[in-house]
């Protein structure tokens, strides 16, 4: 029961004052009070291992786009803490719906340097069988739901997913990854509330890197950033240091005991900030300085990890150099790899549809495939097996 | 069998659906204690629990987000959309989301387990946002498919064939014959086949085809005609997308004539893909243009309600005229 006054006062939008939660110095020290990780040595490891090959991975499609190799790409230079340290906090069984811009959760949880490479080059063996543009990835054996370039919409989704788990009684929960652009969307609003009210154990993620696109978060809304709302939803809420990995583990960690304790949903808001172009077809220089860009270099996650591990004595100059080179041959000779292997068979265009093609379906195909016989030189990447 | 109207009936196949799978769950605005605003779920919470059958905040893209989640989590997710004419806010759920989640993972995630149930339709002074047919928008969706029963027997088998169907459909359940359409329905569990029109009259001379509450105009047109010696073939679509060319073809070929008609407008309307579809098909078995009886392309009226409806008396003229050719 609200309490009553008697003369109108406002409550003003920055009353809450929302802290964020820092576990690691850019220095690689823990501030004061702060807690190490619940993780050992080889998770440590396996978490860094993470974040460079993602970095690499990112810096080589980046170039295969400009060399005109895939006709897309999109980085996630400079975020890379907030999803491999979240998706590193959960279990394999937890859910992940992410935008687009959460390799580092995906590569987390094992998919592979060839898979990568084949979803970027939509070749026959990409499980989304060359029907989306690179960087839409997606697997069931990793339970990572297949990414969509409409933002928001995974939200309500991640929602209702979480909602099934819990009918299920499983011990699991669904992460929602987002920026705090697609949070302006009204399947942010939708989603959310949904969750609260009807009692989901989703953990939301906003990854706030200022910027959507060219639009920085100032013009995006004007309350105290995605946090704010969660409390008025009624949901569980903390802002962390994105580019600090060991609080964003923390934060994860503390979100998923809390979602799967009281069967509701959490929300975390991660500051960080978009080092790179949105994608491979925008360019920063036309909206934010390079002076900007420095500064937040600076507070580059990856760094500020390594400075951990090598205060603990658990990484060498020597084992980076040797990572950095391992990853770079690897991705390199899969994307050669990938590069070589077709598109798959024109067949593929009606699977999936439905669960079965339906009779308008195949008369379709079956003219589609009349035509290219009558002019195979049109559609070379098919036409030679249209029989397969 | 027992005497049921279609309110009934859908009640009695989402109780059907809930006994038979415990992974059905069926939600939206006001369908948990209170039954739905039409009482479409009346008592499904009392028997089933407030975790398979409950109120979701008013939020129809959230509805259908939320429902796409849990589809793909492995539900059956049976959602309610109160009326068809609000069910545009979940638009791009429906178009971007539903209806390509298999296709678009490569078969690796789907929502097949999705129903959406929806009124839609006029003759009930409903005005612009109570009245309108909105299926034709999302007969243009690959990866959707589209049911519109006409009758309670219709409604209950149709929508238990959608609730297990392994795609997801779009369920328009005619409103205005809610209540006013009472027919003898099994109370087993029985399934309608969805993708297959249905002969509900046969005739020589002139083919008529609708779907939903269409079909009680189509048919009282066919009976008036038949007074005149003009025996129509008159057809259920039952199914708009993927929707059954092989028996409109056929029955076309037989009579040379097609009058279809529909209550949504004329432009764009479903009849245009079957008109287009016919001359295409039948080209040279067509002995009259095929006839379209429709609303007119403008909002859906309220004081001109009767006006614009495609009636018995406007299905009966063209059925003339189309014979006069």
């Amino acid at each position: 029961m609200s309490k009553s006054i008697h003369k109108p006062g406002f409550v003003l939008g920055d009353a809450l004052d929302i802290p964020t939660f820092k576990v690691l110095k850019q220095d690689g020290t823990l501030y004061k009070g702060a807690q190490e990780p619940e993780f050992d040595k080889e998770m440590a490891l396996k978490l860094y291992d993470d974040l460079v090959f993602i970095r690499v991975l990112d810096e080589r499609m980046v170039g295969a786009q400009r060399q005109g190799r895939i006709p897309f790409y999109l980085a996630s230079l400079g975020e890379e803490a907030a999803s491999v340290g979240s998706a590193g906090a959960l279990k394999p069984q937890d859910m992940i719906f992410a935008q687009y811009r959460e390799q580092g959760a995906l590569r987390h949880r094992g998919f592979t340097v060839d898979q990568f490479m084949d979803q970027c080059f939509s070749n026959d063996r990409d499980l989304g069988k060359g029907r989306q543009m690179p960087i839409h990835y997606g697997s069931k054996a990793l339970n990572y739901n297949t990414i969509s370039s409409p933002l928001g919409t995974q939200i309500p989704q991640a929602a209702g997913y979480a909602y099934g788990q819990k009918l299920d009684g499983l011990d699991a929960c669904t992460i929602c990854y987002f920026g705090e652009g697609a949070a302006s969307e009204g399947d942010f609003h939708a989603g959310l509330n949904m969750a609260a009210v009807l009692k989901c154990p989703t953990i939301f993620l906003c990854r706030n890197n200022g910027y959507a696109i060219s639009t920085p978060s100032a013009e995006q809304f004007s309350g105290d950033g995605v946090a704010s709302r969660g409390i008025g939803y009624g949901i569980a809420t903390l802002r962390v240091d994105g580019n600090d990995l060991l609080a964003v583990y923390a934060a994860t960690a503390a979100a998923r005991a809390y979602a799967l304790e009281h069967n509701a949903p959490v929300l975390i808001e991660a500051m960080s900030y978009r080092l790179g172009a949105h994608s491979t077809s925008d360019d920063p220089t036309g909206y934010r300085s390079k002076d900007e860009e420095a500064q937040w270099a600076k507070k580059d996650p990856i760094l500020r990890y390594k400075h951990w591990l090598t205060q603990k004595d658990w990484w060498s100059d020597e084992q980076e150099k040797t990572l950095y080179a391992e990853h770079r041959a690897n991705i390199l000779a899969a994307m050669k790899a990938a590069e070589k292997r077709p598109v798959p068979t024109i067949d593929h265009l009606i699977t999936d549809v439905y669960d079965e093609p339906t009779p308008h379906l195949r008369q379709q195909l079956k003219q589609l495939k009349a035509h290219m016989r009558k002019y195979p030189e049109q559609y070379p990447k098919t036409s030679g097996r249209l029989d397969a | 069998m027992s005497q049921m109207n279609l309110l009934q009936a859908i009640n009695n196949a989402l109780i059907t659906a809930m006994k038979q799978d415990d992974k059905v769950v069926c939600f939206g605005e006001d369908v948990g204690h209170f039954g739905g605003v039409f009482r479409a779920t009346s008592n499904l919470q009392e028997s089933f629990g407030r975790a398979r059958c409950f109120n979701t905040p008013l939020t129809e893209q959230g509805i259908i987000g939320f429902a796409n989640g849990l589809a793909s989590q492995g539900h059956k997710a049976v959602a309610e959309i109160q009326f068809s004419d609000y069910i545009f806010p979940a638009f791009d759920q429906i178009v971007n989301e539903t209806a390509k989640f298999r296709y678009r993972s490569g078969n690796e995630f789907n929502v097949g387990g999705l129903t959406i149930r929806t009124p839609y339709g006029g003759g009930i002074r409903g005005g612009h946002y109570h009245s309108q047919s909105p299926e034709a928008y999302f007969a243009h969706t690959p990866g959707l498919k589209v049911v519109v029963p006409r009758n309670p027997h219709q409604a209950k088998g149709l929508l238990l064939a959608s609730i297990r169907d392994d795609n997801p459909v779009l369920f328009f359940e005619p409103k205005r014959l809610y209540r006013a359409s009472v027919g003898n329905v099994p109370e087993e569990d029985y399934e309608l086949p969805i993708g297959v029109a249905e002969i509900v009259r046969e005739g020589r001379d002139c083919t008529v085809l609708a779907w939903g509450a269409q079909m009680e105009v189509a048919s009282k047109a066919a009976e008036r005609a038949a007074k005149e010696g003009i025996e129509c073939e008159v057809i259920d679509l039952r199914t708009i997308l993927p929707w059954d060319v092989d028996t409109v073809i056929a029955s076309v070929k037989k009579t040379g004539r097609l009058v279809v008609t529909h209550e949504a407008p004329l432009t764009s309307g479903f009849g245009a893909e079957i008109a287009a579809t016919v001359q295409e098909q039948a080209f040279l078995h067509l002995e009259a243009p095929v006839s379209r009886v429709c609303g007119l392309d403008v909002p859906y009226p309220l004081s001109h309600e009767a006006e614009y409806m495609p009636d018995e008396t406007k299905v009966f003229e063209a059925i003339h005229t189309t014979m006069n050719y």
